[in-house]
């Protein structure tokens, strides 16, 4: 493997790994301040990048409006949803919510596979973003790809910033670590809950709109990827952001030069991390701490 | 549920269950056969999750080992005997959960969820990416196992009836294992971990170990419902060993509801049921090719009706009776 391959392929993991990101980092708040294990996850990334495609003949040349109007969209869906099917069942066994998400993810297939079809999907990249740079003689770094890493950074520091720095962002760390506490200093956790679910859903919404021009838009992309979501977040400690990033790198890494270097076994070797990370730390490599 | 008559209900459906090939056509024996697999595979997640308190997402990876072990043993070589395979099937899950326990049983929780979830995921791409199992597409089961002794056959599971009765048999003894085990010193170690680990601990049981031979009873029952399910398709694929299977087989008895073999049962009996139900053309027409939607609604209202599952259902109903 000589250096520009070696390059182009570290890239790549680092666009994946940091797409997983965004997914998992709505997962792992979505799990610690709620403790709803969401099966539905991976649905809300398969509807954003169904989303790119729906909405590119409307929005044109228009991509960054597109997105924001994507992510507004889902906000709006996950707060419905979370008032509509999760407010009467925090009272209720883990298990119940378990069964329910796994519902929706039913139901979201078929919604999906009646609106749209069941047929593969390319969605355009922006005309802005068409072409790539030059690395070494023979091979070429999409720009979009770069956008998509670059938009990826940008909004892991907005998230930092937002749980780190702000009024609600306090409150979701206090929830996170001591829910009926919370409760009882007089904030309405419901209305907590409703906003971490509507961000959650964006977030991976988003990651799905941003993924859907690499990956192109097919039925069944959202189960994969929850598969992936889960494994970044008990490698990086269930509820922890920072975690979550440092395991979602680390899972792009392995992913790719597995690919690479054992292409008939690179399946395993993300779960074969994950098996070693808990065996050696049982709570993930981050327990809890933003 | 532990009544004085608490065995009269089971006898009878099993003395139904016994007179119904008499009756039944082709197709809803099948059916009957497969609702009965799978209820032995609730039944063993049921030790996991109702009696210990352990939730496993990562179930189906010993059913599809069961069912791999039973194609890959019988090969081309023509039809097995029952009395080695079954037990080697029921020995290879055994192994695997063996291994996979001693591992995930470290961790706790959500993580002991996904650690199984992981081993599972690993079980499954090495069926569904190496040559080992026929790769994606599976492989099929040329010939049924037997028991013959002598020169003369006693059971050929080539034969729709005795399947039928050698599933029907094998629920019944699962079902019985399970309730013993339910009775016995050990069953009640159990319960007392998922009640509280601490305080079993302190009471100076090793509770990892009764924790390990749960797991690995639990994987063996599995294994048992895959020899089955390989025989009664014969074929196996890869997603056999999916998260699909495993969610599912966790949804039977979240459905029936958890703590009782018979919710294990009834939660089953429901899904199995629907989904053919949902699925067929013959009764819903076009609406059946939306499948999906229909039992998705179905249990998202099981769900907000049923806080206790299937089994809830008597109590909530005598109550209301009662009032």
């Amino acid at each position: 493997m000589d250096l520009a391959t070696f390059l182009v392929q570290c890239l790549n993991a680092v666009q994946y790994g940091l797409l997983l990101f965004l997914v998992a980092s709505g997962l792992t708040l979505i799990f610690g301040i709620m403790g709803v294990i969401n099966l539905a996850h991976g649905s809300f990334y398969m509807i954003g990048a169904y989303l790119a495609f729906v909405l590119a003949p409307w929005f044109g040349e228009w991509y960054l409006t597109k997105l924001l109007a994507g992510v507004l969209l889902s906000a709006v869906f996950g707060y419905l949803l979370e008032w509509a099917f999760f407010s009467f069942l925090y009272q209720r066994e883990h298990l119940q919510q378990v069964l329910m998400t796994y519902a929706l993810i039913l139901v979201f297939e078929e919604l999906r596979s009646m609106l749209v079809g069941n047929d593969v999907h390319g969605v355009q990249a922006p005309q802005w973003l068409a072409g790539g740079f030059r690395l070494g003689e023979l091979m070429s770094y999409p720009w979009y790809r770069v956008f998509a890493s670059v938009a990826c950074i940008v909004l892991a520091l907005g998230l930092y910033w937002v749980v780190n720095r702000t009024r609600l962002g306090m409150m979701i760390r206090a929830g996170a670590s001591n829910r009926d506490m919370v409760r009882g200093l007089g904030i309405d956790i419901q209305r907590l809950y409703r906003i971490v679910f509507a961000g959650g859903v964006a977030l991976a919404a988003l990651a799905g709109m941003i993924a859907a021009p690499l990956s192109s838009v097919y039925p069944g992309m959202g189960s994969s990827v929850l598969i992936i979501c889960f494994v970044v977040v008990v490698i990086g400690g269930i509820g922890s952001i920072s975690g979550a990033l440092v395991a979602s790198l680390l899972v792009g890494f392995v992913d790719t030069f597995g690919k690479v270097f054992f292409a008939e076994l690179s399946g395993i070797g993300v779960y074969l991390l994950m098996a070693i990370v808990l065996v050696w730390r049982p709570e993930g490599l981050m327990k809890r701490g933003y | 549920m532990a009544t004085e008559r608490g065995w009269i209900l089971p006898v009878a459906i099993a003395l139904v269950l016994a007179a119904l090939p008499l009756v039944l056509t082709p197709y809803t024996q099948d059916l009957v056969v497969r609702t009965a697999i799978f209820a032995i595979f609730a039944l063993s997640l049921e030790l996991l999750v109702g009696t210990t308190g352990l939730v496993s997402l990562g179930h189906a990876a010993f059913l599809g080992i069961g069912a791999y072990v039973t194609v890959l043993g019988t090969g081309d070589r023509g039809a097995q005997s029952v009395l080695w395979l079954l037990p080697a099937a029921v020995g290879g899950a055994a192994l695997y959960a063996l291994f996979v326990g001693a591992l995930s049983l470290r961790t706790k929780g959500v993580y002991f969820i996904m650690v199984t979830l992981a081993f599972a995921q690993m079980a499954y791409f090495v069926f569904h990416d190496t040559k080992v199992g026929g790769g994606s597409d599976g492989i099929f089961l040329y010939t049924r196992p037997v028991i013959a002794l002598g020169g003369t056959t006693l059971l050929d599971l080539d034969d729709k009836r005795h399947l039928y009765y050698t599933v029907l048999v094998l629920l019944i003894g699962t079902a019985g294992l399970l309730a013993l085990i339910g009775r016995s010193r050990f069953g009640h170690a159990l319960a007392g971990i998922r009640v509280n680990e601490q305080r079993m601990r302190a009471a100076g049981f090793s509770t990892y170990g009764y924790k390990l031979a749960a797991f690995v009873i639990a994987g063996a029952l599995a294994g048992l419902a895959g020899f089955l399910l390989a025989v009664k398709d014969g074929a196996v694929n890869p997603e056999l060993l999916s998260w699909h299977e495993s969610g599912a087989v966790l949804l039977m008895i979240i459905l029936g509801g958890i703590g009782s073999l018979r919710g294990a049962v009834l939660g089953a009996v429901a899904f199995t049921l629907l989904k053919e139900f949902y699925q067929s053309e013959a009764l819903l027409g076009g609406l059946a090719s939306r499948w999906q939607l229909t039992l998705g609604l179905t249990i998202i209202a099981f769900v907000a009706l049923l806080p206790h599952g299937l089994i809830g259902l008597r109590a909530r109903l005598q109550r209301r009776r009662n009032a």
